[in-house]
């Protein structure tokens, strides 16, 4: 019965009008706001296209340079100082050995802290806080100041190793220690501690607990950790200058004898040549060095997104 | 009563001792290699900074402090008459690291700000790890792309009332390209402490009729600041120690400019370049890289300091 009254042409004309203007006060922003609104989200717009075309440039610009030297032949080439014969020989194979020396000395040291610091450091000791803060501290330093490190302390000084692989190796190693590290914690954070304590109920040890039951639940996390800091030793230049890998080389590399070169350590030296050619063959080298770091960035990321766990 | 008894007996029918802990003398090795792994990060500091020390101490030796902090020519190749005023190296890395912030501060702060409060999901989830591409590209392409890209079009669009173009090395260009590099680290950072920011504090500014730049602008920005100060400390942290960049298209000369069209010389690549040579040790040179090194140490690990305290703040405030 009361639904007649609404129906009738008075009530129908005034519920009509009183929505229209309620829609009119809450919907409509002034035109200024909406202005502003759409201008302020234009830039943001403005702001992430510029990085992606800078991206795109860089990647395109080298593509572009370097296409008359890239191909197969590039890769197996050996080192030569005419820029249409050299080749990245020596230069891959430098890399090779130097990063395998980097996962030698980085898995073992930089798991290993972080277990210890994510399974029995005490947070309230000053002096695990002061490894903490030294991590994190360590995670920033200049590249070229580990190069600084690597001339005073590996090359020469106390370890007096000389300008060989090894001493790159150790060097690129310290630099990448600290983002294993923090890889390893976020991954062994991770893994609740309903799983520890399931574990030492049953009777395991500490030692146990973590190497049958942490480790393998985090073992993805780590190993993502650990292409991430492969891959930036793999660009990583700066302090290879420092501790040698900078000499011409047209023989295959050893750890403990004899000069080395590495991937962006040869690019840089056709970079610095003023002839066009060279130009030509260092940015087939960056198209080089950018895949194998883009495939390895991928699987990172893929590995990533495949293993995460949800407890 | 008898459950206490049976109890009683079955653990006074153990052999004395049992219940006590065996020491575990593997469980004890393992401990000490964790410490030691855990240790050497503290001895690779240590070792950074006797390195450092003992040279640049020798150098000071030779140089007055004043000398070398205050004065203006850096000329340390020429031999009897070198000079040592670091200034001028400094200033050519502060030039570059300006261009690099101009660049860099809004568009990190734009692709912040677009990720956390205007991204749909799926949009995030593509736009994020391409951002993260850029953070892994190697500096030497970097370096190739200031030389051979950004010189040449900066020659290109040059306007004539800024006065004469850019030459071959410049420090714009230079500092554009560090620019882009830096842009990841200023974008995840700010990212990340937005996001870190409640929703209650948007949606209580939405109630209240706010558009949505303006929750972006007057709420989550001031409420992620101290983030966001931490992403641009780090990244001048970042760009005063990049080397390859301005190494391969700075150019190498001490120029007490803030110019962009100059050519100058950074810190760091006085270091590259100086000890790329076989350069011999005990030589008033060589010490002066390492007095270079101590003053880029110091430098990027003040700033450092102050992000890793920045950041540490609003985790408190907000998780």
């Amino acid at each position: 019965m009361s639904t007649e009254r609404y129906r009738s042409e008075r009530t129908r004309l005034a519920v009509a009008g009183a929505r229209a203007r309620t829609r009119v006060a809450l919907d409509r922003q002034p035109v200024g706001d909406v202005r502003k609104g759409g201008l302020f989200k234009l830039l943001l717009l403005l702001a992430v296209g510029i990085a992606l075309a800078m991206l795109v440039a860089l990647i395109a610009d080298a593509v572009i340079d370097g296409r008359e030297r890239l191909g197969f032949g590039l890769l197996f080439e050996k080192g030569s100082g005419d820029p249409e014969q050299a080749g990245l020989q020596q230069a891959l194979l430098g890399t090779i050995y130097l990063i395998g020396g980097v996962m030698l000395t980085v898995v073992p040291l930089g798991v290993g802290a972080a277990i210890y610091l994510e399974e029995y450091a005490d947070d309230t000791k000053w002096w695990n806080r002061l490894i903490e803060v030294n991590i994190q501290n360590l995670a920033a330093v200049p590249s070229i100041v580990y190069g600084i490190l690597g001339l005073a302390f590996i090359v020469r000084g106390p370890l007096d190793l000389g300008f060989v692989v090894a001493a790159g190796s150790l060097t690129l190693a310290l630099l990448v220690l600290p983002t294993v590290i923090l890889a390893g914690r976020e991954a062994i954070r991770a893994v609740p501690d309903s799983i520890r304590q399931g574990s030492l109920a049953l009777g395991a040890t500490r030692w146990q607990t973590i190497r049958h039951q942490v480790l393998p639940a985090s073992i993805p996390g780590i190993v993502t950790g650990v292409i991430l800091a492969v891959s930036r030793a793999i660009g990583e230049t700066a302090p290879l200058l420092l501790v040698g890998a900078a000499t011409f080389v047209t023989f295959k590399p050893s750890f403990f004898e004899g000069g080395y070169t590495a991937l962006p350590v040869q690019i840089f030296q056709w970079v610095t040549r003023p002839q066009d050619e060279f130009r030509v063959i260092a940015a087939a080298g960056i198209v080089v060095l950018l895949i194998v770091l883009l495939a390895m960035n991928s699987f990172a990321i893929w590995l990533r997104n495949r293993y995460e766990q949800q407890w | 009563m008898a459950t206490r008894d049976t109890t009683a007996s079955s653990a006074s029918a153990l052999p004395p001792g049992a219940l006590e802990a065996v020491p575990r003398w593997g469980e004890k090795a393992i401990y000490a290699l964790l410490v030691t792994c855990a240790v050497v990060s503290v001895a690779t500091t240590t070792a950074i900074v006797i390195s450092l020390l003992s040279p640049t101490i020798s150098f000071f030796g030779e140089v007055p402090i004043t000398d070398f902090l205050f004065g203006t020519e850096w000329s340390p190749q020429f031999g009897e008459q070198a000079q040592f005023g670091v200034l001028a190296i400094v200033v050519g890395t502060l030039n570059v690291t300006l261009w690099a912030l101009l660049v860099a501060v809004p568009c990190g702060l734009g692709a912040a700000i677009y990720l956390s409060e205007y991204a749909s999901r799926r949009v995030r989830k593509v736009l994020k790890p391409t951002l993260e591409v850029l953070a892994g590209i190697p500096t030497v392409a970097f370096g190739f792309f200031a030389l051979f890209f950004i010189t040449p079009l900066l020659q290109d669009v040059w306007p004539g009332f800024l006065g004469e173009e850019p030459g071959i090395f410049n420090a714009g260009a230079a500092g554009i390209a560090i620019g882009v590099l830096i842009i990841p680290i200023i974008a995840s950072i700010s990212e990340d402490a937005m996001s870190a920011v409640p929703g209650g504090l948007r949606e209580g500014a939405y109630a209240l009729g706010a558009t949505r730049m303006r929750v972006a602008l007057r709420v989550v920005v001031p409420a992620a600041l101290s983030g966001i100060v931490a992403s641009i400390v780090l990244a001048v942290s970042r760009a005063i120690g990049e080397t390859m960049v301005v190494l391969i298209a700075a150019g190498s000369t001490a120029n007490l400019t803030m110019s962009p069209v100059e050519s100058i010389q950074a810190m760091t690549a006085y270091i590259g370049v100086t000890a790329t040579g076989d350069i011999a040790t005990n030589t008033i040179e060589y010490d002066t890289i390492f007095a270079v090194g101590t003053l880029l140490f110091v430098m990027t690990l003040l700033m450092n300091m102050v992000s890793i305290r920045l950041v540490r703040r609003y985790r408190e405030v907000y998780e």
